[in-house]
């Protein structure tokens, strides 16, 4: 059976990433690599308890992760958790031809 | 003989204007040397089908729902929730394609369309499903545009890191 790659909430991710401002912070996190929140703040050029509600709701869709340092926060993108919604045609690629092969079997075994 | 093609909406969707324009439709078809009347009952009699899909409590009426079941996965919980389209016998048949669904999130939503097209020998057989459903298109019509770049650049980035 094929790795059915679906994540467990999707809804948390669109939902993230429907906003301008998280998806402006994602996606500079994606091309930036790491980054402080103090960093961040004066990228998306609101203020820094705004930013830091974002990152909040970009975590909880795991879109992002972070790790502190002294007194800063430093975030990281996680790419890899928008997989699963690009690659779907991958996934059911494989569903498909697999239950096609099924099909075929079953129907030489179903009466003509 | 078995194809498996991913291409733009546009292409293959031009009727359906307000799908979002992130939208991919997945086609696999193969020729089976069947007739189509055969087809047909495996792909609507639920005992048929539990044989090749999944468990289901399918009937093929416009507007019935039903679920395909199967074994939970690490990241599926193993469930389809469907509701019945279309049913033309031994041509067409639809019905969406739900999963993720909770009492929190709507989940991702497809439409499944099967064709069957009589050809020398056999039965051609068509499946075609695209995404995302209705509802999803519904909860980003504001940000449609945004959507567009994003995933035309997601894609480019997810081929760099893959």
């Amino acid at each position: 059976m094929v790795s059915f790659v679906m994540n467990a909430n999707p809804n948390h991710i669109f939902r993230a990433l429907a906003d301008p401002t998280r998806r402006a912070l994602f996606e500079e996190l994606t091309r930036q690599g790491e980054q402080t929140v103090h960093a961040l703040t004066r990228y998306a050029g609101v203020s820094q308890p705004a930013v830091s509600k974002h990152l909040t709701v970009l975590k909880r869709a795991r879109l992002v992760r972070h790790r502190r340092e002294g007194r800063e926060t430093h975030y990281q993108a996680q790419p890899d958790a928008l997989k699963p919604m690009v690659n779907w045609l991958d996934d059911y690629g494989a569903f498909w031809r697999e239950r096609f092969d099924r099909l075929e079997d079953l129907l030489k075994r179903m009466e003509p | 003989m078995s194809t498996a093609t991913g291409s733009t909406a546009a292409q293959n969707n031009a009727d359906q204007s307000n799908a979002a324009p992130t939208t991919r439709t997945l086609v696999v078809e193969r020729v089976f040397p069947h007739p189509p009347e055969k087809l047909w009952r495996a792909l609507t009699e639920s005992p048929l089908l539990a044989q090749w899909m999944m468990g289901n409590d399918f009937e093929p009426v416009p507007g019935r729902k039903f679920q395909f079941r199967t074994d939970p996965k690490p990241n599926w919980n193993g469930i389809v929730d469907g509701e019945v389209f279309v049913v033309e016998p031994l041509k067409r048949l639809s019905y969406s394609w739900g999963v993720g669904k909770s009492e929190s999130s709507a989940g991702l939503q497809w439409v499944v369309l099967w064709t069957l097209t009589p050809v020398e020998g056999g039965t051609h057989l068509r499946m075609e499903q695209s995404g995302f459903g209705p509802d999803q298109t519904a909860n980003y019509n504001g940000a449609r545009y945004g959507w567009k770049i994003f995933f035309d650049g997601l894609e480019r980035m997810l081929g760099a890191v893959a």
